[in-house]
């Protein structure tokens, strides 16, 4: 795991500090002249000066430390900045994958369970066309539907409390929650043909008990794994809702710093996404054995 | 898991009294498997599967209306895409302009028409990229296996752990924005799940008892990988491909909505998105058709996709 | 091994359980009778596709109706038609009145349930008053029961954790947990080995022995009948072509098809140079049976009436003897192999 955190800097730090032009000049406004004195000042404070191997085990060290650095266009820590909006990524996130368990799980075992009957269509359908309504045309649609023409739910931002996190919730959890629905009507339709669904019925226990306890208990072991992963990639930042919604999070300091070439906090957030995930990818192999006894004894 | 279902050779001269695979709907397939159905070929099997499915074939129809509007663009288009008139800015649509003009002036409809091309030529040759470096791979460490397969996989989880969007732009970032950079990004965030389906499709086939019949007969290694392991194993790559096309393209509509992608004079869908976005509310045909064009494309391949992985494994259904 | 001769405790009539798929209508089971009495062993006997399975799902409910139909014929169990009755009392009679084992044990048990619990949930189905730690006691009790050392420590097991014959006894135990009248058995030892193959029906036979269960043995080696069974129903097609004692059917076969079988057997006396006799052909399609008798096409003895005519089940040998055949004197001068 450590590794692959390892080799992602790596290949992030090459690529940013290899990009054509000049972030001191960005930073600082396009335009704006900068006496010799002043630029040569601000090299040094970003070590800029020194020779790229050099800047790389300087950040190193600092990562080490856990400080991300400084970020160019406003001068403070990076940790500072990424730490104000962590908070709202992390409630965008949770309310998203709370909604991707209840709509998708449940969704799911309806479509298995009475496989091929109107609902079974109806949820497969469904479904399907979300997963191909980009994550964008979603948040544009909601926005323009209940935002615009309905006035029920505000436009962007997060001022108005529990409402402001309705539309972009939905958005980011959208595809994932068609992704997560048809796993797990795949994964259940398939359980339910086993053998030993076969036992449990003959043993004499009601519908209600081999479905929700017998067929439940098998399937839902692929789908929580992918749940996991799925919250570890939402912890990195959801670019594009955030953009949509400008909503103040770490996805939406990313792109900023991109624009204006803000490589500490481009490179701030990216390390912390792939930590995140690889850590939640951690968790999820844990749980993954805890779920699974076949696996436990391993 | 799909079973593999091994034809049995009954031994010669002995009354079969095999019973049937278990199962629980082992009785009827039981009836079914003993029964004298003609055999057909497995290929015609599942094309013949695949065209009964309606969405399939509605898939199929709209990739075929998208490509022929890529090829035929000039043809089909009635401005020219980047032809700026300050004059008509924001106009609604007409029968001039079929689906309006944008903030400068510019047709809407050719700049969709012209879009696909960018949209499928940035699907095709992403998905492209990442199939040959995820073949390759994936056969060298599913088949080779060993010291291959760690180092492989290793590399491929550095890939995985990086969501798609953000190790595009940061490749886009070191490259620098256009088409090939794009396409660059998306293909090099692929490559990783096509190795890791190759080679557990591969690991699977590798230990089937077919597999291990066609060596006992004394086949090499070479045939056994062309003619057995490797066209079973494509099937559940080539829906993922089907799949990743329709999300290349959605990933290369994002990544120039957020800036980082095509400049913003190309006609490209995602850029024409953003740049609607400030009319929002009042000149609404400036984001939805690009939109819906994009949403018309993917949709194509997702049902073609699903489609093909109906056909391939009915049961799956 | 004999049989007690009172009443049947179950018994089907002229059952028929046709599936309607795309393909066309399976005739999986078309007018099949048998019977079983308390603490007696029938061995049903039959190659796949004959039947033999659907049946006895038919009689646990198993037989998932949408595609499938009960056309006509009687399930009669304590003087019930268990066709007529409704989804509720049939729940109460499976896995406390009648019950089934089946082939794979290890598919056929919940691999993320310990095996303890899974004893004890049919224990508890059948009665809410009993207690989790009962219900557990209980079921550590059976196990051991059946044979299975340190019962107390592998209750808390999960089924990958015991061996194929362990799994079959755990199996075993979830079916005799509640005594049921019947034990439905569908290969029980097809998936194992064949020393632990005789240890598990030496198990059953134990058990039977003990509580007086009947047990319908489904299987397609003739071996294990002859050494178990009391009575035997050979099965072809969807319909059944001999019934009677093990002596009756295998000493004196009235029909062709059992006749054929018996000599397809490899034995133990033979020349190593003779081959093998099988019979000619291949089973017939469920879907396109052929008019008349089923087996016709690759008879020895067949003649017009056979293809015109589906041969009625009747006595042959006595009034316990029966076989579906127009023939069947004529397969009674053949001499059986058994007997030799």
């Amino acid at each position: 795991m450590m590794l692959v955190l390892f080799g992602a800097s790596i290949i992030l730090f090459v690529c940013l500090f290899i990009v054509p032009g000049d972030p001191i000049a960005t930073s600082q406004g396009e335009g704006r002249q900068l006496d010799p004195s002043t630029r040569a000042a601000l090299e040094r404070r970003y070590n800029l000066d020194k020779p790229l191997p050099q800047q790389y085990v300087g950040y190193l060290g600092r990562l080490a430390q856990g400080d991300l650095g400084e970020s160019y266009v406003y001068r403070r820590s990076v940790n500072t900045i990424l730490k104000e909006k962590l908070g709202n990524t992390f409630r965008l996130a949770l309310a998203a994958i709370i909604l991707e368990i209840v709509l998708g799980i449940v969704a799911g075992i309806i479509a298995a369970v009475f496989r091929y009957s109107f609902l079974d269509v109806l949820v497969t359908l469904s479904t399907t066309f979300a997963i191909g309504v980009p994550t964008l045309v979603i948040g544009l649609a909601l926005q323009n539907i209940f935002a615009i023409n309905l006035g029920w739910l505000p436009l962007q931002g997060q001022s108005a409390g529990a409402k402001s996190i309705i539309l972009p919730a939905l958005t980011l959890a959208g595809v994932e929650t068609a992704l997560v629905s048809r796993l797990m009507r795949g994964t259940m339709s398939e359980v339910m043909r086993a053998d030993f669904i076969r036992t449990a019925y003959a043993k004499g226990l009601s519908k209600r008990v081999v479905i929700l306890k017998h067929a439940l208990r098998n399937s839902v072991i692929p789908v929580l794994t992918f749940l996991g992963i799925s919250f570890g990639g939402l912890l990195g930042g959801a670019l594009i809702t955030e953009t949509v919604f400008n909503w103040n999070g770490i996805g939406l300091a990313l792109v900023g710093a991109i624009q204006s070439q803000d490589n500490p906090i481009v490179l701030g957030v990216v390390t912390y996404g792939v930590a995140v995930f690889v850590l939640v990818n951690l968790v999820v192999d844990v749980a993954y054995a805890f779920l699974d006894p076949r696996i436990r004894l391993e | 898991m799909t079973e593999q279902t091994v034809p049995q050779a009954p031994a010669v001269g002995e009354v079969t009294l095999e019973s049937g695979a278990g199962g629980f709907g082992g009785a009827e397939s039981q009836a079914a498997a003993v029964g004298g159905i003609t055999r057909q070929t497995q290929f015609g099997n599942i094309r013949r599967r695949f065209l009964r499915n309606k969405l399939a074939l509605l898939g199929l129809v709209m990739i075929t209306i998208v490509f022929l509007t890529a090829i035929f663009a000039p043809i089909i288009a009635t401005h020219p895409p980047k032809a700026q008139d300050l004059t008509i800015t924001l106009q609604s649509p007409s029968s001039e302009h079929w689906l309006g003009t944008d903030e400068l002036g510019r047709d809407v409809f050719s700049r969709i028409v012209y879009g696909t091309r960018i949209a499928v030529s940035v699907g095709l040759a992403s998905i492209f990229l990442a199939l040959v470096i995820g073949v390759i791979l994936g056969s060298i460490s599913g088949y080779v296996g060993k010291v291959w397969d760690t180092l492989i996989m290793r590399i491929a989880d550095v890939f995985f752990a990086f969501p798609l969007i953000i190790g595009a732009v940061v490749i886009i970032l070191v490259v620098g924005r256009g088409v090939t950079p794009v396409i660059l990004a998306i293909g090099l965030f692929s490559w990783a799940t096509v190795a890791r389906l190759l080679r557990s499709s591969i690991l699977s086939i590798r230990e089937s008892e077919y597999v291990e019949a066609a060596r006992s007969l004394g086949a090499s290694k070479w045939r056994i990988v062309t003619r057995h392991v490797l066209p079973n194993s494509m099937a559940p790559v080539l829906v993922y491909a089907m799949v990743s096309v329709a999300t290349a393209i959605v990933a290369q509509a994002s990544l120039s909505y957020l800036g980082v992608g095509v400049p913003p004079d190309v006609p490209d869908w995602g850029n024409m998105i953003a740049a609607g976005q400030k009319f929002f509310g009042f000149k609404d045909y400036l984001w939805f058709f690009p939109s819906m064009a994009v949403v018309f494309t993917v949709l194509g391949f997702v049902f073609v996709g699903d489609g093909m992985r109906d056909a391939l494994d009915p049961r799956l259904r | 091994m004999t049989a007690d001769t009172s009443e049947p405790v179950l018994s089907i009539e002229d059952l028929r359980v046709h599936f309607h798929t795309d393909a066309g209508v399976v005739k999986a089971v078309d007018g099949v009778s048998w019977s079983v009495a308390p603490g007696e062993t029938l061995g049903i006997v039959g190659e796949s596709g004959s039947g033999k399975s659907v049946s006895a799902l038919a009689v646990m409910g198993l037989v998932p109706v949408p595609p499938a139909r009960y056309e006509s014929g009687r399930i009669l169990f304590k003087g019930r038609d268990l066709i007529a009755a409704d989804e509720k009392e049939r729940r109460a009679i499976r896995g406390k009145e009648i019950s089934m084992i089946f082939q794979d044990p290890l598919t056929a048990l919940n691999p993320v349930f310990r095996v303890g619990h899974q004893i004890a949930e049919v224990i508890q189905a059948h009665d809410k008053k009993v207690g989790r730690v009962a219900a557990r006691a209980k079921a550590v009790e059976l196990l051991g029961e059946v044979g299975i050392p340190n019962p107390k420590q592998r209750a808390r097991e999960y089924p990958h954790q015991f061996s194929g014959g362990m799994r079959q006894r755990a199996m075993i135990a979830m079916a005799l947990a509640l005594d049921p009248l019947v034990l439905l058995a569908d290969e029980p030892t097809t998936a194992l080995d064949v020393t632990v193959q005789a240890q598990i029906m030496d198990l059953l036979i134990r058990l039977q022995s003990q509580r007086g269960t009947a047990i319908v043995l489904i299987t397609h080696d003739l071996g294990l009948v002859a050494g178990h069974a009391d009575r035997v129903l050979v099965m072809y097609a969807g319909n059944v072509a001999e019934l009677g004692t093990i002596d009756d059917v295998y000493y004196r076969p009235r029909h062709p098809y059992t006749l054929g079988l018996l000599n397809s057997l490899a034995r133990m006396d033979q020349r190593r140079t003779d081959r093998l006799k099988p019979i000619v052909g291949q089973p017939p399609s469920l879907i396109r049976v052929p008019p008349g008798c089923p087996f016709h096409p690759r008879c020895p003895f067949a003649t017009d009436i056979c293809r015109k005519e589906m041969p009625p089940l009747e006595p042959k040998d006595g009034p316990d003897h029966l076989a579906a055949c127009h023939h069947s004197d004529q397969v009674a001068l053949q001499q059986s192999p058994a007997a030799s």
